[in-house]
Parts: structure tokens; sequence; C-alpha cells
């Protein structure tokens, strides 16, 4: 690495770790989101026992079978069965009911929940039906909502720490001075991607390792291959405030350009909450954000245990549009402010 | 444009031998849009002289100025250093001050110095810079934390840490008070004496005197005149300034064959001839007690040349 690249990282980490204010909001905000989440959603889950039907209909007709006017119990329509049969094992839903054909349910042997429901699935239809045992640990709201919240705090500090900063740079003229040495426009740029990388890995590693003492929610997979899935996702974002920074001068010009960018990514990137469900068009919309990519992934990872094969798509598209992104913000990048 | 205009060359210098020239500007041109910021300017800059752009503010000096340093690219024309198009080795020789440049945030006065310094192969000792331009006592301070003239002594050290054998200061002293002013003079001095070459942009006639071998003056994008101050002086004015308070002037304009200048508070006669000046104010009985002779100046060589006046 050349000896200017690592002169301008250092100083870039120096002003970053200095500014007291930012590194602790940068450090504050994703711990005290997932704790007010916790506290927020983590009492009793759900005053009901929920159950899916897989049926042909479109509405559940109780006649369908006699468990289906069962009181405090909310019954509702799934189409999707293998999606149901994991909600059923991260004790999502307490039982999967299919009266397609030949009657039967899936209950999961180790939700509390579960075990009441089948008794009571049983108590009204004695005559026998069949059972299909599934196993696997509660998924809270918390463990489905911290990829998001940590995700969603890196989408803001690489693209606003970059972006930002460098538009602040060009503006105060330090660019220009820049200029005027030997520094190449890739060594300043890999300086900024790597000052960036280096600290928000740093502050998500700290937090994730902080909550999972704190929280203990679910890690099935490979931290490792976690670790990969937040690098190259911090990479893409950071390449994106690049190349949002490359030519821009005007600081509220390039704010509110990047808040265009990161508040559909919030909405619909699935930091809060699922698309499951919502319109097919969203859906796709929402796959062209890094942060969707890297969020499917992580929660992949961490919900489902789901290792390199399985991710590889989403890995791809991250380093696609990290490559993507620095070529553009490199090719358009500009020293001076007129 | 005519491209086999020679380039302005200066006649004389405070130097006794001719030393080979280490900038060259080739029929500079800069256009923004319909606007011509530089006109076709063409200079040399012998090597250990301090060579100084003056002109009124958007005569295209500091447009000229960038486009010499690299930073600016120019619509047509070329600069060459040392025989050679301006290149790499330009720019690890050359130490640039910009008028006004913000540096990073929370970085004290030595990180800067050493940022600046690993940015090139060769340069000076970051020590060194720090005692050359008087920043001992603030080395540790946060660069926002400096007073104006500080921060110029810190943006000189920045422009110093390649040991350049080329150095460009665009308006340096610009803001500072006089003390401040002097002492940033005495570090230049200081830096001259050593054979650098010195590049000025300055607004400050004086500064230019006192610093500058050669001066070029500059007004719409043109270099209208070029040569040492002594003998632009002399090229262009034959005549001092002969000042009266304005109360002890009794006479009508008209009534002297020589040019009148009245001010609020003092009266200046232009004159090529002292003695006769004299006579003809003892014969009007205009008390000379407070008479003040002065030779012609570069800041009056600069209103006769482009009909402005200078400000800081």
């Amino acid at each position: 690495m050349s000896r200017r690249l690592l002169a301008v990282l250092h100083a870039r980490n120096l002003e970053f770790l200095r500014d007291r204010a930012t590194l602790g909001w940068n450090v504050l905000l994703p711990v005290i989101l997932v704790i007010a989440m916790a506290l927020i959603f983590g009492g009793p889950e759900r005053p009901l026992f929920k159950v899916g039907v897989l049926h042909a209909g479109e509405s559940i007709d109780k006649s369908l079978h006699p468990f289906l006017g069962t009181q405090y119990v909310e019954f509702f329509t799934v189409s999707d069965e293998p999606d149901a049969v994991k909600k059923v094992a991260r004790h999502q839903m307490d039982l999967l009911l299919d009266l397609r054909a030949a009657p039967r349910y899936w209950v999961n042997t180790d939700s509390p929940q579960g075990y009441i429901v089948e008794k009571l699935l049983l108590e009204s239809d004695p005559s026998g039906i069949r059972r299909e045992a599934v196993t696997g640990q509660a998924v809270r709201y918390v463990d489905w909502l911290l990829p998001g919240i940590l995700g969603m705090n890196m989408m803001f500090s690489c693209l606003f720490g970059v972006g930002w900063v460098v538009v602040r740079y060009r503006k105060s003229g330090f660019l220009k001075r820049l200029r005027a040495t030997p520094l190449s426009a890739l060594e300043f740029i890999s300086a900024q991607v790597l000052s960036r990388l280096i600290l928000i890995m740093l502050v998500t590693v700290l937090v994730f390792a902080s909550l999972r003492l704190v929280l203990h929610f679910h890690m099935e997979g490979s931290a490792l291959l976690l670790f990969v899935v937040a690098l190259l996702g911090a990479i893409s974002l950071i390449a994106i405030g690049l190349f949002v920074a490359a030519r821009f001068t005007s600081e509220e010009l390039a704010s509110g350009i990047l808040n265009f960018i990161t508040w559909p990514m919030m909405l619909l990137s699935g930091v809060w909450f699922s698309l499951e469900g919502s319109a097919e068009w969203l859906r796709w919309i929402a796959k062209i954000f890094p942060l969707t990519q890297m969020l499917e992934a992580a929660r992949a990872i961490m919900l489902d245990g789901a290792g390199l094969a399985d991710v590889a798509p989403q890995l791809f598209f991250l380093a696609f549009t990290a490559g993507l992104f620095l070529s553009l913000g490199a090719t358009f990048f500009r020293w001076r402010a007129d | 444009m005519n491209d086999s205009r020679p380039p302005f060359r200066m006649r004389e210098s405070r130097h006794s031998t001719r030393m080979p020239a280490i900038l060259e500007a080739r029929q500079l041109v800069k256009h923004y849009g319909d606007i011509v910021a530089v006109d076709g300017v063409s200079f040399m800059v012998e090597e250990g002289t301090c060579f100084g752009l003056l002109g009124p503010n958007g005569a295209g000096k500091t447009t000229a100025v960038e486009i010499m340093e690299g930073i600016l690219p120019a619509t047509s024309g070329e600069v060459w250093y040392r025989g050679e198009p301006a290149g790499r080795r330009f720019r690890e020789e050359a130490g640039i001050q910009f008028q006004r440049t913000a540096l990073q945030d929370f970085l004290t006065v030595r990180e800067c110095l050493t940022l600046f310094r690993h940015l090139y192969p060769r340069g000076a000792d970051v020590d060194q810079i720090i005692r050359a331009c008087a920043l001992e006592k603030l080395q540790d301070r946060d660069n926002r934390k400096l007073s104006g003239g500080q921060q110029q002594r810190l943006l000189l050290g920045i422009a110093l840490v390649n040991d350049p054998a080329l150095l460009f200061l665009d308006e340096p002293t610009t803001g500072l008070d006089p003390q401040a002013r002097r002492n940033f003079w005495d570090l230049i001095a200081g830096i001259k004496a050593r054979n650098k070459t010195v590049i000025l942009t300055t607004h400050y006639m004086e500064e230019a005197y006192y610093l500058c071998d050669t001066i070029a003056i500059m007004d719409h994008g043109h270099i209208i005149a070029m040569g040492s101050p002594a003998q632009l002086l002399r090229e262009h004015f034959e005549d001092v300034i002969l000042e009266l308070p304005r109360e002890d002037f009794r006479l009508e304009r008209a009534s002297l064959p020589f040019q009148v200048l009245e001010g609020t508070e003092h009266v200046e006669i232009s004159t090529p001839n002292v003695d006769i000046t004299l006579r003809y104010l003892m014969d009007a009985q205009v008390p000379l007690k407070r008479l003040r002779i002065r030779p012609r100046n570069l800041e009056d060589l600069f209103l006769e040349l482009t009909g402005k006046e200078l400000r800081a």
C-alpha cells in the first residue's frame, strides 16, 4: 500500500476518531434502537395462538374443520407451504394446518404455545390427523430486527460519512490543496473507502458482540460469512456515497441526494418490517438496493444458518454494485470546487 | 492570437548573471464560456529569483497561476518546467500556497505537516519546517484554532514540506496585520536566500517591491508590463511627486503647468522638474514647510497602467 494512501487514511481516521460526537452517535444509535425495539416488542409476543391454514379457498370457512371454530385462536390463510413450515420452526406460527387433501398439521415440539394449540386441535378432532413434527428455536422480532438496524446504521455511516465529507473537503478547498501534491485520485478514493470501511466494521462488530451478550439473539450460521456479507455491503454503500460525492460542491445538494437514496432504502429494504405480502413490483424495486441484498443474506445466515452457496447471489450483487459505483466515482471524481 | 509572439523575458535582474529558466508559460489561454480570463500569457521565470504577478481583482492572475500550478487546465498553451512540459517532476518539486485552504478538522499543526510530507517522495524534515516557520509553540494545536498569521505560516510550512525548488505563493499576506505581514516577508526572504524560486501574486505593492526581482502586471487577462520594479519605474515615469497639505495649497490648479491631483487631505503635484515647480510655488507664496517630495512607486505605476486602485 502506498505511503501516500496510508498518510491520507491515517489523517482521516484521526479526524473521525477525534470527532467524539459523531463517533459516539455512530456507536450509540444502533444500540439505542435495538434495545428500544427489544423493550417495545419484547413482552408477551402475541395475545392469541396463531394457526396458519393451507387450503384451496381465499377465506377460511369454519365448516371445513371443527378446529376452525375454536375461540381465542387466530386462523389465517397461507399459500407457501415451505415458508409456513419455516415460520412454525421459528415459533412465528404456533401450528400449521393443511386441509387441502388428507388433513395433516405441523407443530414445533420445542414450542410451549404449539403444545397447547396441538392439544386443542386433537380435542376437536379425535378421529386422528397426521402429525408432522418440526423443531427450531423461537425467533423473536428483535432477532429479525437486529440485522436491519445494524445495516441501516452502516448505510447512513457509509453514505453520509463518505459522501458528505468528500463534498465538504471539496467545498473548503482541501481537495484542491491535495490536487497540488503527487496524490492521485485513486489513492485518495481508496483511502476514504478504507478509512470508513475499517471504522464502520469495527463499530458494527463491537455493537454486534455487545448486543449478543445482552440480547442473546439468534445466530445459526457462520459469523465469518456474516462478516463477509457486511464487508461487501459496506463497500457497496461507500461506493454509492463516493459516486454521489464525485462532483458536487454543495453540501445541501449532496445531503438532499443522499437522503433521496437512503430513505427508500430504509423503508423498502426490510429494515423494520418484511415486504412479504406486498405488491410484486415493490419487492422488485427493493431488490435493486444493496441494503436489501445485504439484509436478506444476513438474515438468512443468522436465522436460517444459510451457507456460502445460499447467499452467493447476494454477495455477487454487492460485489457488482461496489465495483460499478467505485469505477463511476473514480471516473467522475473532481478535485476542484469550480 | 499570435503564436509567434515571444514570451516576456526579464531584461534586468538584481542578479548579476543570468540563471536558466525554471518555469516557462507559453501562450496560456483560459476561457470560461464567453469570458476570456487569461489571454495569451507568456513569460519565463529564472531560477533563484522571485517573480511577482500583480493585477487588480479579476485581472486573471490567480487563473494564470493555477494553470501553471497544474490545478486548472488551460484552454490552450503550455507550461514548461526545467525544459520539459510540466509533469510529475514539477508536482514533486513545486510547493504551493493557495489564497485560502481549509485543512482537515481535528488535526494538529504537526499532523497536518506530517500528512503532506508523506505525500512526497522527498522533502524536508518536519521539525525543520516547524522551526523555519516559527511554529514550535503551535505544533500541538488544532489547526482550526490558529490566528490568521499563524494559519498562513502553517500553509507556508505545508508548501515547504517537499523542500521545493519552486514555490508558488498566492496572495499569502492578504488579511494579515502589518506585523504578521512583515514577519511573513522575512520568512520568504529567508527562503529566497536559499536560492529557491518564488512566484508570488499579491495586492501589496510594498510586498512586491520588497520581495520581487521581476514583476509582471496583468489586466484583462494580458501582461501589460514586465521587468524589475526599478526598471519599470524608470521606463514609465520621469517625474516625482510633490505632496502638500491641502490647506497650504492656495493656488488654482490651472495656474500650474503640471498635473495636480487634489485629495481630501493632500494635493499631489506631478513634475519632471522640481526646481521649476518649487519656484512656481514660492512665487505664489505657498508655505513649503510641510512639503514632501517622493519618487514614483509601484502603486503609481499600477494606477498609471490599469487606472484602478489595488485593494487587499
